[in-house]
């Protein structure tokens, strides 16, 4: 931290001591870690709990994670990419409800966005289970209208899970599109509607490029969680929605295999950052951090 | 006006704030069944999650099912700890962010950014990792939960207070100190009240998130048994209707202190105006 230059008040040492606390937390919390699952992920896969481990650079461990647990890992990132189109629908939605057309509202309709959070995530997503019930409302109405068959279930099916994933993960997607939307000047979009756009085309011309970092930063916020949860699939689905958050957390706890559960998480992590990387340069918005 | 921009206009008048409201419904209907459900009598079925007759024994009863009251006493404990620890090192590390320019700062940020874009299963196995490799992997319990609660906390409470010293003009610390404040006076008089309210929220924020949070902690919790896993354990079994009086009561609390938040910082406002 010596490397401090140019304060704009206060000795550069300030600097360095308002940050030295958070950066050794991180440093030993985070980093560090990271370091340690990289190493877990090579340890020789003979290793246990009790003989201890070694990192012998066993890159099969690799292949063979991915050769065992390719169809979580697949699922996992295919309904949390469904969750999130279903996200950015719904919460765009909301967000420009709240932004453009709540008026003085505005203030309570935020709360009631972020009010689910206020209740624990497990005990609220239980309550999936009554909703989805085989003979709750939702079901019977379903069924009433021939959507569903009368043998026809929710409840343990990737539908359920999905419907989880999209509800928990939702007011991550609508914080940051009002954000963006807010900052829209209401002027850019009465102009274009002055040059006779009518409404449809001003949105996708004015509203929708200039909400583009919402988009890219809500997203980023609704697939990672939800790519990693297991909550949902556990709670709403049955073992053939099983998602790699599953595998890793039983590889590690029950089975005791360190090896694959670190080179799961390190597949997963890697998976996330290209497709992030990927969607964030394509909404252009790299400016985010 | 043409036809279609007004269709268009009435579209975006009533359907959009309709289905807005719609979406809100979707948000807000578990919320109601946590209530709903802690007046659930269950014991005519305990392993079916659906409303079985009214009562208030849940509510008069809420540690009766045994290992719940003190998986919740753990939570708090946990929260409270980890709550002061990451607002306090966070809230320094916002300041030297905003008020200091240095090298690395753009790192600094990054790495900041870094525990929020990581899923939790990954911290939870990162962290698990760590303890195991340097011995600790058979002492996991309140510590090392509260190290990891700590760790994912501080990068919410950085940008939290981050956002509210950003949007702070310094005309107000320029005019004490040309009052003759120094630099003491300045900060503890005026920085430090104006910054409060961003401090008080990310307190809120993590202390919600530490309490809530069940990946990471199950990876890292041996023994050690918080809410969130107790619900999971007794999902398994049959869940006992008192965790809903538990959500609910959560729900009631953290609304009201919200709402007594907003209606403060609007009375400020309407004084200053």
């Amino acid at each position: 931290m010596s490397d401090v230059v140019a304060p704009r008040r206060r000795g550069p040492s300030v600097a360095a001591w308002l940050l030295l606390p958070g950066a050794i937390w991180l440093a030993l919390f985070f980093v560090v870690p990271f370091y340690s699952l990289v190493a877990t992920s090579l340890f020789d896969p003979n290793g246990s709990v009790l003989s201890g481990y070694e990192v012998t650079w066993h890159f099969a461990n690799f292949s063979d994670a991915l050769r065992d647990h390719w169809r979580p890992l697949v699922r996992s990132l295919v309904y949390a990419g469904i969750a999130t189109s279903f996200c950015l629908v719904l919460g765009y939605l909301l967000a420009y409800a709240i932004a453009f057309k709540a008026g003085r509202w505005k203030t309570l309709l935020l709360v009631m966005v972020i009010a689910p959070f206020f209740t624990s995530f497990l005990v609220r997503t239980l309550s999936w289970k009554l909703i989805l019930a085989d003979n709750g409302w939702v079901v019977d109405a379903l069924q009433a209208v021939h959507v569903l068959g009368p043998e026809d279930r929710l409840l343990a099916t990737p539908v359920a899970v999905i419907a989880g994933l999209t509800y928990n993960f939702l007011p991550f997607m609508v914080l940051p599109l009002y954000a963006s939307l807010e900052k829209i000047d209401l002027r850019l979009i009465e102009a274009a509607q002055d040059l006779h756009a009518n409404p449809f085309v001003a949105f996708f011309k004015v509203t929708w490029p200039l909400s583009l970092p919402g988009v890219a930063a809500g997203t980023m916020l609704t697939f990672i969680p939800a790519a990693g949860d297991y909550i949902n699939a556990q709670l709403l689905g049955s073992p053939n929605e099983r998602m790699i958050g599953n595998i890793i957390q039983n590889l590690f706890t029950t089975t005791g295999d360190y090896a694959a559960a670190g080179a799961l998480s390190v597949i997963l992590m890697a998976l996330i950052l290209v497709l992030i990387m990927t969607w964030v340069r394509k909404a252009g918005a790299e400016d985010l951090v | 006006m043409n036809p279609v921009s007004r269709v268009g206009r009435w579209i975006g008048d009533h359907l959009v704030l309709a289905g807005g409201l719609l979406v809100l419904v979707y948000l807000l209907v578990p919320n109601a069944i946590v209530v709903l459900m802690s007046f659930n009598d269950n014991s005519e079925a305990r392993n079916v999650y659906a409303f079985q007759s009214f009562t208030l024994d849940n509510w008069l009863n809420p540690c009766k099912p045994s290992g719940l009251c003190s998986a919740l006493g753990t939570s708090i404990q946990i929260s409270l700890l980890a709550t002061v620890v990451a607002t306090i090192i966070g809230t320094m590390v916002a300041f030297a962010l905003v008020r200091h320019r240095f090298t690395g700062r753009k790192a600094a940020n990054v790495l900041i950014f870094l525990p929020m874009a990581a899923p939790e299963i990954v911290l939870g196995s990162s962290l698990l990792s760590l303890f195991v490799a340097v011995g600790l992997g058979g002492r996991l319990g309140f510590w090392t939960i509260f190290v990891a609660h700590v760790m994912f906390c501080l990068s919410f409470v950085v940008v939290t207070v981050k956002a509210r010293l950003g949007g702070l003009s310094e005309n107000l610390e320029q005019a004490a100190m040309d009052l003759y404040a120094n630099e003491a006076q300045t900060f503890w008089k005026i920085t430090f009240p104006l910054v409060f309210p961003g401090i008080l929220g990310a307190a809120l924020l993590s202390f919600s998130l530490s309490f809530d949070d069940f990946i990471i902690t199950n990876l890292n919790a041996g023994q050690t048994v918080t809410f969130p896993m107790f619900v999971w354990g007794s999902a398994q079994r049959g869940v006992p209707m008192q965790v809903n009086v538990v959500g609910t009561l959560m729900f009631v609390i953290a609304l009201a202190i919200v709402i007594v938040g907003e209606v403060q910082s609007r009375r400020r406002q309407n004084t200053l105006a």
